[in-house]
This record gives structure tokens, C-alpha cells and sequence, in this order.
């Protein structure tokens, strides 16, 4: 992709101006110093103890993202108008939910093919008719987004169910500020710190109807050889609430109590970030020893609030993916303000020939799958992996996905070479309430680190880098 | 709190103190052992450890070797130094968010250096080096929970962990060495039994202490007065209980509920408070030492009881 968009220079050369800073800063400091700031960068991770757990390798369980020390800028004009996008992409795919688990006013419409939403794996029966307090079934979303141009952004994925990562980009700023301390002041940066206070109140206004006075909120995590263990204790402590396991749950009368050292305590709102087949072993999986059994009756007699709602992936499954321009028109009246994707739906015989015909430029991937594994990028492969693939596609057509190769805008990057672009994506996370939407400026910004590589997926050598979206400028003058 | 969080740090201190202790008695054994040549010692720090079975099934003779390969650094043995390091670590992980920052600091950062440890850390010549390093971890992390928790239950289970698990070494440590302390005790006698008494002292870092206490030599009298008697010493049975009772009592003022650990340790604080050094010898020493041990195991069964379960 040598006609990427690159986010710090212009065709000419000279940097842009939300960059100016950080080009003169790397301008002024030689490699050695880079260097020396990047193994500081990893005692501290290590330090934090912020790993994630790869199952693939051997005992050595815990590893560290890489972390790349140059900063991602975003100006403020720019994230205005991604805020804009994500707020209204947000309303729009919470609004879907509740059709789907109402009326299915978009399948009358005909707009979406109804088999399309009975038949996905991702769709929820018990859901049906089930009103969650607000309204509101995707709670935290993490919609990640890729930059083709100066003005140009498009959605690649939504993730309504339990996204991770907003704790690398706390910890990612947190970073930057003790080693680049400077560097971060002269630049204006919008805090984000408020974050895990913003998901707290976002969680307390989910009250359920039975909640009488203040809610009291947890975390239920499946454990912690759960590869996002770290992020779980990370978002409890900075919230202050209790980290629970299924196992520290009972339901009892419609009501869910924690077991404390006082006897049983009652629960109003869990921010489980265990899927849905586990919540609960009398609703879903009967096998499942990471939920507890009778919390979907409770749920479902308003005895207790569950963010995000069972269901909701059926928001962001991939084959659902390309109706979300219609949504938002169907729903909002509006004109989507991010991009989609064109995508094609190879479970469909015209599709398929297309993608056939013109693998080369085009990404395939499995429309249930995540973390970037068996996908094939065709401009980067070479004849025989696409004729190996293009078997496997006519072997199992209705698993595939295909999008154009996009040219993902680069940043520059701090690698084995020295400073050179690699291309980034965006994870921004949008929490949605009873009361109102809250964004945090910035987001998680992954990094391909192989050179040319689309892939940002940490699971295939991807990285992470801090976002800096600056303030603006009148907002700037007044501030430290 | 989540009876599992109060769980988690009671086994996180339990862990810490049990690993300085397992250091304190190699470091006391090496010590000993350069005065006399035989292995009784190192037998003393395996069944002080209560080490001495699991060390039976793998070898068939004593030797330091052995004993501190055993004792510090074998997967097999839960109570080895870097066994004890790696669960106070899991516990630590399993409740990152009931620890502060400088706990979880004191016990992360001890356990990545103990990955990197090299096999011949706990070769003898390098053992006090190392044996320091695990005291030092143990009074790191000590320090940064009394210096940085909150004066809440977390921290009100987090030192019955470090009493309940104080109170049975030291009732071992003794026990091991009971005989010597006897008056009726016919051992090799003169410098060997004087080195034998101080050696407990030794084992529980209180070689000072029993001076500036007793301004005098080293009688056996006096030694067992100090480790079961004495309320100034940190590590002494008396004050180990002390503790746990006070604790244990702001915990049933919080919670505003009491249960069968709060009589069992009442007890055992107030016999302690009572009792008289020589009255205890005359009911046997051993026996006292054994029903401590008891009665320490029997409290911590009843803690989880009422808590942690």
C-alpha cells in the first residue's frame, strides 16, 4: 500500500499540523534515545503487571503487547466529527436491538432478510420482548475504525458484546506521561482519565426497576486465566467496585446477592464480560461453571441489570455488518456519517463468483470469526495462497466474507529499522446510558508492525499505541 | 468484601510469612551446621518446615544440599521458598484490586526476579545472599500493607494471614528443639548447647531482642519465656495471639457478629496472658507446643467458617 494515508506528513513532505510537535520532537531525538524509552516503557508494563494471555504458547502464559512509544494525533476538528459519527452509529445499532428483540420493524420494512436475524447464531430467543432499563443493550461499545484520507473514515467492525482494550489505552497514556512528560504538555492533549468514572455512572443509571436506592454495580469476569483478566481487575479497581466470579453470585427470589464476609449482599448492576453462552447454566450452556444459575430469570423480572444485554452481538455479527447504513437511515432518518465497508456476502452465488473473480484486491474473512486468524488479505498473498484459498471459499461459501483491501492510513512507528509508517486502525469505546452517550477522546490505536502488514490484531504481531486527540485551540488557551 | 477477596489476602500473607520463615530456618540450619558437622540441623529446619515427609519420599539421606533444594526451590513441595512465592503471587493476581499498589509492587516484582533467579542461587555460598533477598521480599511487602491499606476488613484479614501463619512457626520452631530447652536435657552439653539455644533465637531473628530483654546469657528458660511469653516479641506466641484476637475483634465490631473463632482465640490469648513460664514446663513443653499448633489450625478452619467460604 504505498499510497496510504500518511497521518503525520503531507504529499510535500511537511508534517501536518496536528503533528508538527511530534515530527520536531523526532526530528531533535536520535535512536539511542528512542530506544532507551522503549525498554523503559516495557519494565513499566511488566511492572503494572498488564499482560494478556496467548493460549498458544507454552507455560509461559503471560506476555505484553508490544507497545510502540510514538503517539497517535488526532485533531480536534477530526474527532468532532468521529464523535459525531460513533454517537449516531451507537444510537443506531442500540435501536436495531430493540427491534430485533421487539417487533422487527426493519425486517417488515425489508429492509434485512428475516433469516437473517432467526437463523444467526448470534441472535437470542430469550431475549424477546425483554425491556432492559433505557432501552439500551449495547452499554460499551467498541467500534474500530481505519482512516483511508484526510476526511475519510470507515467502520471495519462494530463490537457491541464485551470489547477489550480500553484498559491498554489508559495504561498507554499513563506510560506516555512519565516518560514523555514534555513532549505530552506542549501538545494540548484531552485527558481520558475520566473514563472508568464515565463507565461507572453509565453502569448507575441501568438501575433495575427493583433497585430501591443507590445501585450497587460489579464486574463478573470469568477469572483470571482469562486473556483480559488484567483489564477486569484494572476496570473494577479504578471503579472501586467488586470484581466477582459466578461462583460469588446467588440468585435468590429474583434478586442477585454476593457472598461477602457479612453474609449475602444484593447486586443491581453486572458488567459481565463473560459471553453470553456462560451467564447463566439454566438459560444457556448447562455445562457453564462461570455464571450463575438463574440470572437471566432475575434479569428478565427486573431484579437485576446486565451490560451489555445478551443478544446484542447480533449488532455487530459480521453477515449483519452491512445493513448498518440502512439502520441508521430506517431508524435516525440520517445519512450515516462513517463509512461501511462495501461488503460482500459469499453465502450468496453472484457474490461468490465476484469474490472468485477478483481475490487479489480483496480481504476475506470468516463472518464469525475474531482476532484476524484465517483470513486472507489477496493483494498481499501470493497465486498459490489464493488458489488454496478460493478452494476453501467454494468448499464452505456461506462462512465468507469479502471487503475491498483498503489502504489503511500509516503512523510512524519505532521499529527494528527506526522510525518508518505502519498502518493503524482505531478502537474507540462509546458508552451508552439511560441518561446520554459518553465518548472518551481518543481510543485504543493497534499497529501492524510488520512492514506493509493490514493485520493490527495482537493475536498476529500487532501493537498498541497511545492516542493523543488534541484540545481545541480555544479550549487549549485557557488550560495548563 | 467478597468472602473470596478476604480468602485471597488471608493465603497471600499466610504465603509471605511462611516463606520468610522457611529462609529464617535454612539461614539458622547453614548457620548451625558450621559449628557442627552433622546433619541433625538441616533435619531440625525440614520438620520445623513441616517438610520432613514430602523430603522423605524423595531422598533417603540428609544433606544440605538436598534439604535446601527441597525446602527453597521444589515444585513438589507447596511450602518450598519460590512455591510460596508463586501462590502469594496467584492470590495476589486472583485480587489485584483489594491489594494497593505498593503490595501488589512488593509481591509482582520479587516474583519476576525469582523467575530470573539462576539455578545456582541457593548453591551454599550463594544461599545467605539469596535467603536475604527473600527476607527482604517478605518485609517489603509487610511494610507496604502497613504503610498503604486502608485500616478496613481487607486489612483486618490480611494480618490474621500473617498472625495465624506467625503463630504455628513459631510453636514449631520450638517444638523442634523442645528437648533442648528441657532441664533434664543430657546432650553433649557446654558451648554445643548454648549454640543449640541461640540458634532458636536465631530461626526467629531475635538474638538481640533476647538481650536487650534479659540483659544476661543464654539460658532455656529464658528462651521459651521470650518466643511463648513475652508480649514485646513480635514474634512470640503471646503476641501472635494478641494480634489475632484484636483483629478478630474488629471484625466482629465492624460486622456486628461473632462466631466460635472469636472464643477459640480469646482463649488461647488469655492462657497466654496468664500463664507462667515454669508452669508450662511442668505441664511438658512439647505437649503446650503441640496443642498451639492445634489450636492455631483449629482457629484458621474456623475463620474460613465464618468468612471466607
Amino acid at each position: 500500500m504505498t499510497n496510504a494515508f500518511d497521518e503525520m506528513r503531507g504529499k510535500d513532505g511537511s508534517p501536518r499540523r496536528a503533528y508538527e510537535a511530534v515530527a520536531a520532537w523526532l526530528n531533535a531525538t536520535p535512536p539511542e534515545v528512542l530506544a532507551a524509552k522503549r525498554e523503559e516503557a516495557e519494565r513499566l508494563f511488566r511492572r503494572i503487571g498488564i499482560t494478556f494471555a496467548v493460549y498458544t504458547e507454552g507455560a509461559d502464559t503471560e506476555r505484553l503487547i508490544p507497545f510502540d512509544i510514538i503517539p497517535r494525533v488526532i485533531d480536534a476538528d477530526e474527532w468532532a466529527f468521529l464523535e459525531r459519527g460513533l454517537t449516531q452509529r451507537v444510537r443506531a445499532l442500540n435501536l436495531f436491538l430493540k427491534d430485533v428483540y421487539g417487533t422487527r420493524e426493519i425486517v417488515r420494512a425489508g429492509l434485512i432478510p428475516e433469516r437473517s436475524i432467526l437463523l444467526n447464531p448470534a441472535f437470542r430467543a430469550e431475549m424477546q420482548d425483554l425491556a432492559p432499563p433505557g432501552g439500551v443493550y449495547t452499554h460499551i461499545a467498541g467500534i474500530d475504525v481505519v482512516r483511508v484520507s484526510a476526511d475519510e473514515f470507515y467502520v471495519l467492525e462494530d463490537n457491541c458484546r464485551t470489547p477489550s482494550g480500553v484498559s491498554y489505552m489508559l495504561e498507554d497514556r499513563e506510560v506516555m506521561m512519565r516518560l514523555f512528560p514534555d513532549l505530552f504538555s506542549r501538545c494540548a492533549v484531552a485527558p481520558i482519565s475520566r473514563y472508568p468514572e464515565d463507565l461507572l455512572e453509565t453502569l448507575r443509571s441501568l438501575a433495575p426497576p427493583a433497585c430501591e436506592g443507590e445501585p450497587t454495580v460489579v464486574l463478573l469476569t470469568p477469572g483470571q486465566f482469562n486473556s483480559a483478566y488484567y483489564e477486569h481487575t484494572f476496570l473494577a479497581d479504578e471503579m472501586g467496585v467488586e470484581l466477582v466470579e459466578g461462583a460469588d453470585l446467588v440468585v435468590d427470589d429474583g434478586r442477585v446477592f454476593m457472598r461477602t464476609t457479612q453474609g449475602l449482599k444484593r447486586v443491581d448492576v453486572i458488567y459481565r464480560r463473560i459471553d453470553d453462552e456462560f451467564l447463566d447454566p439454566l438459560a444457556f450452556r448447562p455445562d457453564s461453571v462461570l455464571g450463575a444459575p438463574g440470572l437471566m430469570a432475575a434479569y428478565r423480572e427486573g431484579g437485576v441489570t446486565l451490560a451489555n444485554a445478551p443478544g446484542a452481538g447480533i449488532a455487530d455479527d459480521k453477515a449483519i455488518y452491512r445493513y448498518v447504513p440502512d439502520m441508521i437511515s430506517f431508524y435516525l432518518g440520517e445519512e450515516p456519517i462513517l463509512k461501511n465497508v462495501p461488503t460482500h456476502d459469499c453465502a450468496d452465488p453472484d457474490s461468490l463468483a465476484y469474490v472468485l473473480d477478483n481475490l487479489h484486491e480483496l480481504v476475506v474473512k470468516e463472518a464469525r470469526g475474531s482476532g484476524g486468524y484465517g483470513m486472507l488479505v489477496g493483494p498481499h498473498a501470493t497465486k498459490a495462497q489464493r488458489a488454496a484459498f478460493a478452494e476453501k471459499l467454494k468448499a464452505a461459501s456461506s462462512v465468507y466474507i469479502a471487503q475491498p483491501t483498503l489502504a489503511l492510513s500509516t503512523c510512524p512507528t519505532f521499529v527494528e529499522s527506526g522510525v518508518a509508517p505502519r498502518h493503524v486502525d482505531l478502537r474507540p469505546f462509546v458508552l451508552v446510558g439511560a441518561d446520554r452517550v459518553r465518548i472518551t477522546p481518543g481510543g485504543l490505536t493497534r499497529v501492524a508492525l510488520k512492514d506493509g502488514s493490514l493485520v493490527v490484531n495482537s493475536s498476529q504481531g500487532g501493537g498498541t499505541k497511545d492516542t493523543w486527540v488534541l484540545r481545541a485551540t480555544n479550549a487549549a488557551a485557557g488550560g495548563k | 468484601m467478597l468472602a473470596r477477596t478476604a480468602d485471597s489476602m488471608f493465603w497471600l500473607a499466610r504465603y509471605m510469612e511462611r516463606m520468610e520463615n522457611v529462609a529464617r530456618l535454612l539461614e539458622a540450619a547453614q548457620h548451625m551446621s558450621a559449628l557442627s558437622a552433622d546433619a541433625a540441623e538441616w533435619q531440625s529446619a525440614l520438620v520445623a518446615a513441616g517438610c520432613d515427609q514430602g523430603y522423605a519420599l524423595k531422598y533417603d539421606t540428609t544433606t544440605p544440599e538436598n534439604v535446601v533444594r527441597y525446602m527453597a526451590a521444589d515444585r513438589d513441595n507447596a511450602s518450598a521458598i519460590l512455591c510460596c512465592l508463586d501462590q502469594a503471587r496467584s492470590n495476589a493476581r486472583a485480587m489485584r484490586i483489594a491489594l494497593t499498589r505498593d503490595m501488589w509492587d512488593a509481591v509482582n516484582e520479587a516474583w519476576l526476579e525469582s523467575r530470573s533467579l539462576p539455578p545456582s542461587a541457593f548453591a551454599m555460598e550463594n544461599l545467605p545472599h539469596t535467603l536475604d533477598w527473600v527476607k527482604r521480599t517478605a518485609t517489603r511487602f509487610r511494610g507496604a500493607y502497613a504503610g498503604t491499606m486502608l485500616r478496613n476488613d481487607v486489612y483486618w484479614f490480611t494480618r490474621l494471614g500473617t498472625f495465624i501463619e506467625r503463630a504455628d512457626n513459631t510453636a514449631r520452631i520450638l517444638d523442634v528443639k523442645y528437648h533442648v530447652l528441657l532441664p533434664d536435657y543430657s546432650g553433649v552439653g557446654g558451648m554445643l548447647d548454648y549454640y543449640q539455644w541461640t540458634s532458636i533465637l536465631q530461626a526467629v531473628s531475635a538474638v538481640r531482642a533476647y538481650k536487650v530483654v534479659y540483659h544476661g546469657r543464654v539460658t532455656p528458660w529464658n528462651v521459651a519465656d521470650l518466643l511463648i511469653l513475652r508480649p514485646e516479641m513480635p514474634r512470640s506466641l503471646r503476641s501472635c495471639f494478641d494480634e489475632i484476637t484484636e483483629n478478630l475483634d474488629r471484625l466482629a465490631e465492624a460486622y456486628g457478629r461473632r462466631g466460635e473463632c472469636h472464643r477459640l482465640a480469646g482463649a488461647a490469648a488469655s492462657r497466654l496472658r496468664y500463664a507462667r513460664i515454669d508452669s508450662i514446663f511442668q505441664q511438658g513443653l512439647h505437649e503446650f507446643l503441640t496443642d498451639s499448633v492445634e489450636r492455631t489450625a483449629e482457629i484458621g478452619n474456623e475463620i474460613a467458617k465464618l468468612y471466607l467460604l
